[in-house]
C-alpha cells in the first residue's frame, strides 16, 4: 500500500525542494515525502468528511443547538473524564505494581492485564447488563440472602446510565494505558530512580515524584487513545442509554436524513480531541526525559519483593480489572458458548476466523511500518510542523467508526470509477469496483483507523529513547537509516511489539468500517458476532466472540513473554 | 455460494502492492446470480433464499450492512453490484428511493399479491413481511387485556413502562405514525405524558423489556411481535421462555385505526447488473411459497392477503393493522426524531 504512490512521491518530494530554504534538514527527502504521502492518505477520508461538513447548510443546528447538544456534551465530557481518570488510575497502577515489585501470579497477571483489550465494547456493555441485571448473579444473590422478591423491593445501582458506561468502557479500555505506561516503566532508566533514592525519598516518593512525571507523555498517549476509544463508541453507549455526541451524529444522519449535519458534529468533536491533545502537549513544552546511556534504557531495578498481606493486595489491586473487564464478558458468553459447542466446527465461523487472523496481520503490518514511516520523518525533520502533521494523521481514531468509513467509502469509489472510467476510454474494459469492491478495502479502512495506536504506542517508546544516541550513531558514520536500524529499531522492539499487537487486536475486534466496506463473502468474527447481535439473539454469536477473545489472546501473550524476555535478559 | 476469502484477501492485496490492473478480476458476475444488499440479517433470509435456489437455479449473495447501505450503493454508482436491496424498516425503504439508489419496478404479479399500503405508489420499493409495534404486558399485574396507544400516557401508568431508545428505528416508525394521525401537536403531548411513565431510561432492546416485565421493574414495555415467538421458542435459553410467559401480548389500536405495523421490504436497485434474476427473486419473495416459510420461520405476519401467520403468532391475538400506507408514515420520520429529542424522551422520567 505504501508503494503505491511511488511516481507522485518524487513529484512531491521535489516540490518541497524547491520552496524549502536549503538547511540540512532537506537531505532526507525520500524519508520526508514517503511520511507526506502515508499522512495525506491516511488525511484524505477525514477531509472528505470536512467537505462534506462545509457542503451542509446549517439547516440542522437550531434543532441541534436548542434540543441535542447541550446534553450530550456534558455527558460525553462526563463519560470521558470518567473514563479518563479511571483507565489512567488502573492502567498505571497496574504497570507499576508488575514492573516494580514481586507478588503472587504476578508473572501471570503481567499479561492477564490485557486481556480485557480483546473484549469488544458492546460486547462488554451486554455482559455487565446481563451479569448486574436482575437475573445477573449479584442480584440474584442478594434476593436469596434477604428473601426479596421482584426488583423494586430493593435498590441496585444501575448499570445502564452515564456511570455505568464510564464503568463498562474502563473496565476494557484501560489496557491501551497499562500497555503503553508497562513499556516506559520497563525501558526506565535505573538512573533517575536511584537518584531519587540516595537522596533519601521513599520508593512511593520516587515513583510520584520522578517516575510518573518521567512517564507522563506515555501515560497520556495512553489516556489519549482510550479517549478517542470513548468519543468513537456506538455499540456500548447506545445499549446503556447513553446520548453522546457520537450518538448524536448518527440520530442526525439515519433518523433526520442530514450526513451534512452528522459530519458538522463530528467535525466539532475532532477539533475537541485536537484541542485537548495540544494543550497537553503545550503544558508539558518545556520537559524533556531521556536516559543518558542506551543501557540505562533496558537496565532496571531489581523487583521489590511484597510479602504476606501486602502481597496478597497487590495480587488482588491486579486482579479486579481483569475480573471486571474479561472475567464478567467471559462468564456470560462462556455460558451461552457452553450450549454451542457445535459451532465451533461450523466451516462459516472457521472462515470468519481465518479471514479475521489475515486482515489483521495484514493491518497490523502496514500501520505498524506506515508509523515507523511517519515518526522517522518527525526525527529527521525534527520540526513543529511535521510532529503536528504526524498527529493530525492519526485523528480519524476519534471518528464514528461508520463516520470515517463513509469519508473512505467515497474516496475508494471515487477512485476506482475513474479509473474504470479511463480504462473504458483507452482500451475498452473496465476495471470495476478495485479497490471498494474487494478485500483491500477492509485493511485501508482499518490501517487508517489505527494507525493512531501505532503511533501513538511506538511514538512514547521513541519519546524515550535520548536523541544523542541516534547522533552519537551518526558521528560514527552511520547513516540515518543505518542508525535507525541498527541503534534504535532494537530499542524500540518493545514499542513496535506492543504496536503490533494493539492494532491486530483492535483490527479482530472492528466493526464499524468493515461492515460499511467490506466485499461479499467476507466475514469477519466480527461481523458474525454483529450479525446475531443485531437480531436480538446475542448468544448465537457467542461462540464468535469467544474467538475474538481467543485470536486476540495468542498476540497479548506472546507480546508479554517478549517484553518479560526482554525485561529479564538484562536484569542485573 | 462464497468463494474463498482468503483468496480474496490476498487478490485484494494485491491490487493494493502493486496498484496494476492486469492482476485484477472484477467481482465476477456470474450468469444465474442475484446480488443482495441488506439490512436484514442473513440468517433470517437464508431459508427463503435456499427456496429460491432450488426452485430457480439462481445463486445468491448477501452483502449484511447496519448503516449506510443506499450511501454505498450511491458512491459506487453504475459499478455497484447490488440488484436487489432488503431492509427491515420503511424508513430505509424510503430514503433508499429518495437517494436515487433503486428503480421503479412496474410487475402485475408483485402487484397484485401486495397490498397497495405496503408498496410504493411508484414501485420502488415493496413490503414482504409485516411485524407490530405492541404492548408487552405483565400477566400478573396488569389486569387490562385492551389498552391504546393514547392509554399509555396515562398518569395511571406512571413509572411502569419500559422502551428501547426512542431514536431506533421501529420506535420513529411508531411515533411517525402517531403524527400521522394525530398531527405534530397532539403527538407530543402524548410523548410528554408517555415519557413521564417510563420506569427507567430507554435502553436496550426489545427482548430486554420482556425481562423487565418478567423482573417486575415495569409493567409494560414496547416490543415487535415476533420476538415474543423467538423468545417462546427459545430452547437454547430457555430463560428467555419465563421472560415470555410473564406477559401477554396486547394490540393497542391508533385511536380504532388498528395497530402500527411495519415492514421489511425489497427495492431494485438502480443499476442491478442482473436486473432479469433479480425480479424473479423479488416475485419470489411475493410468493405465496415465500410468504408462508418467512411466517413460520421467522414469527412475522406475511403481506399478502390470505396467507396466513404462524400458530404461535395466532396465539398473541388478532392483528388489526393499522391501513394508513406506509409511504405516508415514513414522511414524519424526521419530525418524529425532532420530537424524540425535544420531548427528551431517552433521558428518561426523571428529567
Amino acid at each position: 500500500m505504501l508503494k503505491t504512490g511511488d511516481p507522485s512521491r518524487h513529484a512531491a518530494s521535489a516540490a518541497s525542494w524547491k520552496h524549502a530554504p536549503k538547511t540540512k534538514r532537506d537531505h532526507h527527502p525520500g524519508a520526508l515525502g514517503a511520511a507526506s504521502i502515508i499522512a495525506a492518505i491516511v488525511l484524505l477520508p477525514v477531509v472528505t468528511l470536512m467537505v462534506i461538513a462545509l457542503s451542509g447548510s446549517g439547516a440542522d443546528w437550531p434543532h441541534l443547538v436548542q434540543n441535542v447538544l447541550p446534553r450530550s456534551s456534558v455527558t460525553t465530557l462526563a463519560l470521558l473524564i470518567m473514563v479518563a481518570a479511571a483507565t489512567a488510575s488502573i492502567g498505571v497502577t497496574g504497570a507499576w505494581l508488575v514492573v516494580a515489585y514481586d507478588f503472587p501470579l504476578r508473572r501471570l497477571l503481567a499479561w492477564a492485564l490485557v486481556l480485557p483489550l480483546a473484549v469488544p465494547p458492546y460486547l462488554a456493555a451486554y455482559a455487565f447488563v446481563e451479569f448486574f441485571d436482575f437475573t445477573g448473579p449479584p442480584q440474584t444473590a442478594l434476593r436469596a440472602l434477604f428473601g426479596f422478591k421482584t426488583g423494586s423491593d430493593y435498590w441496585f445501582p444501575d448499570i445502564r446510565s452515564t456511570v455505568g458506561a464510564a464503568v463498562v468502557l474502563s473496565s476494557v479500555l484501560y489496557p491501551y494505558v497499562y500497555l503503553t505506561a508497562r513499556v516506559v516503566f520497563l525501558m526506565q532508566g535505573r538512573n533517575i530512580a536511584d537518584v531519587a533514592r540516595t537522596l533519601g525519598a521513599r520508593p512511593m516518593k520516587v515513583f510520584l515524584r520522578v517516575l510518573l512525571p518521567v512517564a507522563r507523555p506515555a501515560i497520556v498517549a495512553g489516556v489519549s487513545l482510550v479517549l478517542m476509544e470513548t468519543i468513537n463508541d456506538i455499540g456500548a453507549v447506545e445499549y446503556l442509554g447513553v446520548r453522546t455526541l457520537t450518538f448524536s451524529v448518527y440520530s442526525t444522519w439515519l433518523n433526520r436524513g442530514s450526513l451534512e449535519g452528522a459530519a458538522q458534529i463530528a467535525t466539532i468533536m475532532l477539533a475537541l480531541v485536537l484541542a485537548l491533545i495540544f494543550i497537553e502537549q503545550w503544558a508539558r513544552r518545556k520537559q524533556r526525559f531521556h536516559g543518558a546511556r542506551a543501557t540505562h534504557m533496558k537496565a532496571r531495578p531489581p523487583r521489590v519483593g511484597l510479602k504476606g498481606w501486602r502481597g496478597l493486595l497487590a495480587t488482588i489491586a491486579v486482579l479486579a480489572p481483569i475480573l471486571s473487564g474479561f472475567g464478567i464478558p467471559l462468564y456470560i458468553f462462556g455460558g451461552y458458548v457452553s450450549r454451542r459447542l457445535d459451532q465451533f466446527l461450523e466451516p462459516a465461523l472457521i472462515d470468519a476466523f481465518l479471514t479475521s487472523v489475515v486482515t489483521a496481520a495484514c493491518t497490523a503490518t502496514i500501520t505498524v511500518a506506515a508509523a515507523l514511516v511517519l515518526l522517522n520523518a518527525v526525527r529527521l525533520s525534527r520540526t513543529p510542523g511535521a510532529a503536528a502533521i504526524v498527529r493530525l494523521a492519526s485523528m480519524g481514531y476519534a471518528l464514528p467508526g461508520t463516520i470515517l468509513g463513509l469519508g473512505l467509502l467515497l474516496i475508494l469509489t471515487g477512485f476506482d470509477n475513474l479509473i474504470d472510467g479511463l480504462m473504458r476510454q483507452w482500451i475498452g474494459i473496465g476495471t470495476g469496483l478495485m479497490l471498494s469492491g474487494s478485500a483491500a478495502a477492509v485493511v485501508i479502512a482499518c490501517s487508517t483507523r489505527f494507525i493512531a495506536l501505532a503511533e501513538g504506542a511506538i511514538r512514547s517508546g521513541l519519546d524515550k529513547l535520548p536523541p544523542h544516541l541516534d547522533q552519537a550513531a551518526r558521528s560514527l558514520g552511520r547513516t540515518p537509516a543505518g542508525s535507525a536500524r541498527e541503534v534504535l529499531l532494537p530499542l524500540l522492539r518493545p514499542a513496535i511489539l506492543t504496536a503490533a499487537v494493539l492494532v491486530f487486536v483492535d483490527t479482530v475486534k472492528e466493526l464499524s468500517a468493515t461492515i460499511l466496506l467490506r466485499p461479499f463473502g467476507f466475514n469477519t468474527l466480527a461481523t458474525y458476532v454483529y450479525e446475531n447481535a443485531s437480531r436480538g439473539v446475542i448468544e448465537d454469536g457467542a461462540v464468535a466472540a469467544l474467538l475474538i477473545i481467543l485470536t486476540a489472546l495468542v498476540p497479548v501473550v506472546l507480546l508479554s513473554r517478549a517484553l518479560m524476555r526482554d525485561a529479564e535478559a538484562t536484569q542485573i | 455460494m462464497k468463494r474463498s476469502t482468503a483468496l480474496q484477501l490476498r487478490a485484494g492485496l494485491a491490487a493494493v502492492a502493486i496498484s496494476s490492473f492486469a492482476a485484477l478480476a472484477t467481482p465476477a458476475l456470474a450468469e444465474g446470480k442475484v446480488n443482495i444488499y441488506s439490512y436484514r440479517q442473513p440468517d433470517l433470509i437464508k431459508p427463503v433464499l435456499d427456496a429460491f435456489t432450488e426452485e430457480t437455479g439462481i445463486e445468491t449473495e448477501v452483502l449484511f450492512l447496519d448503516k449506510g447501505l443506499e450511501e454505498r450503493i450511491a458512491a459506487e454508482g453504475e459499478n455497484s453490484p447490488a440488484d436487489v436491496i432488503l431492509t427491515v424498516d420503511i424508513a430505509r425503504l424510503t430514503k433508499a428511493k429518495e437517494q436515487g439508489v433503486t428503480q421503479p419496478l412496474d410487475d402485475a404479479d408483485i402487484n397484485a399479491a401486495l397490498p397497495a399500503e405496503y408498496r410504493d405508489p411508484e414501485g420502488h420499493w415493496f413490503g414482504v413481511t409485516r411485524r407490530g409495534r405492541v404492548v408487552y404486558a405483565s400477566k400478573d399485574r396488569v389486569a387490562e387485556d385492551e389498552l391504546s396507544y393514547a392509554d399509555l400516557a396515562d398518569p395511571k401508568w406512571k413509572g411502569k413502562i419500559c422502551i428501547r431508545s426512542g431514536q431506533h428505528d421501529y420506535n420513529l416508525a411508531l411515533f411517525s405514525a402517531l403524527i400521522a394521525h394525530w398531527g405534530e401537536e397532539k403527538t407530543e403531548e402524548w410523548m410528554k405524558g408517555f415519557k413521564a411513565n417510563l420506569a427507567r431510561k430507554p435502553s436496550g432492546n426489545d427482548r430486554a423489556g420482556a425481562k423487565s416485565i418478567y423482573s417486575g421493574e415495569c409493567d409494560l414495555a414496547i416490543g415487535n411481535t415476533y420476538y415474543v415467538g423467538l423468545m417462546m421458542t427459545n430452547d437454547k435459553e430457555p430463560e428467555q421462555k419465563d421472560w415470555a410467559n410473564a406477559m401477554k401480548v396486547i394490540f393497542p389500536s391508533i385511536d380504532g385505526a388498528g395497530t402500527h405495523v411495519n415492514i421489511s421490504g425489497m427495492a431494485l436497485a438502480k443499476h442491478a447488473p442482473n436486473k432479469e434474476e433479480a425480479v424473479k427473486l423479488m416475485e419470489f419473495l411475493a410468493s405465496d411459497e415465500a410468504q408462508q416459510i418467512y411466517a413460520a420461520e421467522v414469527f412475522e405476519y406475511p403481506v399478502m392477503d390470505g396467507v396466513e401467520a404462524s400458530d404461535i403468532v395466532k396465539s398473541f391475538g388478532d392483528l388489526n393493522a393499522d391501513s394508513l400506507p406506509l409511504a405516508e408514515i415514513a414522511k414524519h420520520r424526521k419530525a418524529a426524531s425532532e420530537m424524540v429529542d425535544r420531548v427528551g424522551l431517552d433521558d428518561g422520567p426523571a428529567s
